[in-house]
């Protein structure tokens, strides 16, 4: 058996994995009950089941349907991005709205396809001035503007 | 004469001056990110939720509704000019656009978009006042198990007019539904997929989704694209048609209008279709189809009035059954839900200032938009010269920032990182996002009516068929699975997406 559509291969397994784990995690932990009194597996189970079947048929496909293979990955914009957006919300208490923003800037600049310190700070002030006057001082929205150690 | 009655009282309420304000804040910020490309409407408005709750609900939905038809607007103006979609619904546009610009006419191609957008728009506001009082009388006499078929149905067209493959469509929806159904179940107070996760005990927050999906994954996607633009700014100088342009494109307009405005109303429809559709048609009625793609106003005309047409009666469904035929409207439901507003067919009679209200914004937003969009776009076409490399930290602090506001919590950023990978994959692997939102709305809704009908009809699922309008909704749903099912069905549907 020789995979001919990569594409429909890894997303057969994607749905495949997806609708089973949902399918036997509901009927392991959560009270199946009647058509008439539905408990809570039972439409998860359903679901699962049919985007299990669904994905079992795409990846069967594979093998018989000619296909484009999936395009290369580019992990350098994939990881930066989404690490840079994690460090914003987990240092925004410990390190308040100028530390997280930095944070974001910085972090997700990296991942673009050219680094220049200077145009990147310039951007951060900015941003981190337009964020302060809107939301903040704008909104009211309650977040610390400083680090914590220096007195929120 | 009770439309106008309506409408009267709708006006009233749309020309307050804060209401024009705000309607004129949501056209231009609209107009802004269909200019940008790499930001939609949908990533805009879900990043606006949060502020929205401290405004009064009639001003919050004119605001979110002006962002989704300015973005139509703007959206057009960067694919005359750069040859870029600001918007996914501009596609078509910079087939002929474009070319059109190369020719030294970028003046009347932006004008007659614009103009056929604001006739476009007119019509649709007077189709929304017209069909949905009638609409929302009958959607008053559903019961669970016809809301349950039309959610079903809903749910099959949204798969048949994404693009694709169908089978991973249907399964993209399957996926949405279950990734909605993560948090409390209602019935029974289980906490359903949360592992432990206290944060998860009221489901995934579909703005975070929405975000994720839509917002950070484009960013990913775009990053990978070199920055290349090519501006046609210095030759804007004519604005005006001709009467040949005119004389051509009219028939255009309306044909788009019509075309739009019956798709919009479609449950996964919406701007995008009705732009593919129209070009579509344009090029088939035409007498000399080896004009497009070479210039010819009619493909600009036609598909610019569809997608005004189509984002403005996309609301039809949303406002009359409070079912969102498309991710924006799923937002303006949310939008709603802030507010403390049930949607659904009672929201017309009970509100009739905030219903009429919002239907008479769109009127005056587009008027906004004719008159304010042809002097600015000199100045729009500025803004394209914001390097990306600018321009993308800027939207993740937005989004950040958006994100973190709705519950002051770090887990929900965390979400938004972790479905932006996902959607991020899905592109990858041709599985097209729209679906599975439309489907994580609509899980928890679904399963509640299901439950109600079966517990009704005591166990017995024929109670689908034995109901008329909930048998329509069912035969609906099978006839349109077959047909797109069908070889040469299929062969046309792919090839109205390969325009692109």
């Amino acid at each position: 058996m020789k995979i001919k559509s990569p594409k429909d291969f890894w997303a057969g397994v994607m749905f495949m994995g997806f609708g089973l784990f949902f399918m036997i995690w509901a009927m392991i932990y959560y009270q199946m009950g009647t058509a008439v009194r539905m408990g809570p597996a039972y439409f998860p189970t359903v679901l699962g089941g049919l985007c299990a079947l669904l994905g079992g048929i795409v990846l069967f496909g594979s093998f018989a349907i000619e296909g484009p293979p999936v395009p290369e990955f580019s992990y350098r914009p994939l990881i930066l991005i989404s690490v840079g957006c994690v460090l914003y919300g987990y240092l925004m208490k410990p390190l308040g709205l100028v530390g997280a923003t930095a944070a974001l800037v910085y972090v997700s600049a990296l991942g673009g396809h050219e680094f220049n310190w200077k145009e990147v700070t310039i951007l951060y002030v900015i941003l981190m001035a337009f964020s302060w006057l809107v939301f903040v001082k704008g909104l009211t929205l309650p977040f610390p503007v400083w680090p914590d150690f220096m007195g929120g | 004469m009770e439309i106008f009655h309506n409408l009267w009282i709708g006006f009233q309420v749309a020309v307050i001056p804060i209401n024009v304000m705000y309607c004129f804040i949501g056209v231009i910020l609209g107009t802004l990110i269909g200019v940008l490309p790499g930001i939609g409407p949908v990533a805009t408005i879900a990043m606006l939720l949060p502020i929205t709750f401290n405004l009064n609900p009639v001003a919050a939905l004119i605001m979110l509704a002006g962002i989704y038809y300015g973005a139509q607007y703007g959206g057009s103006t960067t694919a005359i000019l750069v040859n870029i979609p600001g918007e996914s619904s501009s596609v078509v546009t910079c087939l002929d656009g474009y070319q059109m610009a190369r020719q030294g006419r970028a003046g009347p191609a932006l004008a007659i978009a614009a103009l056929g957008s604001f006739f476009a728009g007119c019509v649709a506001t007077l189709i929304i006042a017209v069909a949905a009082p009638p609409l929302a009388e009958v959607a008053l006499k559903f019961g669970p198990s016809e809301y349950f078929s039309l959610m079903v149905f809903g749910l099959v067209a949204a798969t048949v007019l994404a693009h694709g493959s169908l089978i991973k469509a249907i399964a993209m929806v399957l996926l949405g539904l279950l990734l909605g159904l993560v948090g409390t179940d209602v019935n029974s107070g289980v906490l359903r997929f949360t592992f432990g996760v206290p944060e998860l005990s009221d489901g995934i927050g579909f703005v975070i989704v929405a975000m994720g999906m839509f917002g950070t994954a484009e960013i990913i996607s775009n990053l990978e694209l070199k920055d290349q633009r090519e501006i046609f700014t210095s030759k804007v100088t004519h604005l005006y048609p001709t009467k040949q342009d005119l004389k051509d494109s009219w028939a255009a307009v309306l044909r788009g209008t019509a075309l739009g405005s019956a798709l919009g109303i479609l449950p996964g429809g919406g701007a995008l279709l009705a732009s593919f559709g129209a070009y579509t048609l344009e090029k088939k009625v035409s007498k000399h189809p080896e004009r497009f793609g070479k210039g010819a106003i009619e493909g600009v005309a036609g598909p610019e009035s569809a997608n005004n047409a189509g984002a403005q009666t996309s609301f039809i469904p949303m406002l009359t059954l409070g079912i969102p035929s498309n991710a924006v409207m799923a937002l303006m439901i949310g939008a709603l839900m802030i507010q403390g507003i049930a949607p659904g067919p009672q929201v017309m009679n009970e509100k009739p200032e905030l219903f009429w209200g919002l239907i008479a914004s769109m009127w005056v937003g587009n008027l906004m938009l004719v008159v304010l969009n042809l002097p600015m776009i000199g100045m729009w076409v500025k803004l394209l010269t914001v390097p990306y490399r600018y321009l993308y930290p800027s939207i993740l602090v937005f989004m950040a920032i958006g994100v973190f506001s709705l519950s002051n919590n770090a887990f929900d950023v965390l979400i938004m990182a972790i479905f932006g990978m996902l959607g991020y994959v899905c592109v990858k692997l041709e599985c097209e996002p729209a679906p599975m939102i439309l489907g994580f709305i609509l899980g928890p809704l679904m399963e509640e009516n299901l439950r109600r009908a079966m517990l009704l009809s005591r166990g017995d699922p024929t109670v689908f068929f034995t109901k008329p309008i909930s048998c329509g909704f069912m035969i609906a749903s099978f006839i349109l699975l077959v047909v797109v099912a069908l070889p040469a069905i299929r062969a046309k549907r792919e090839e109205v997406f390969v325009e692109e």
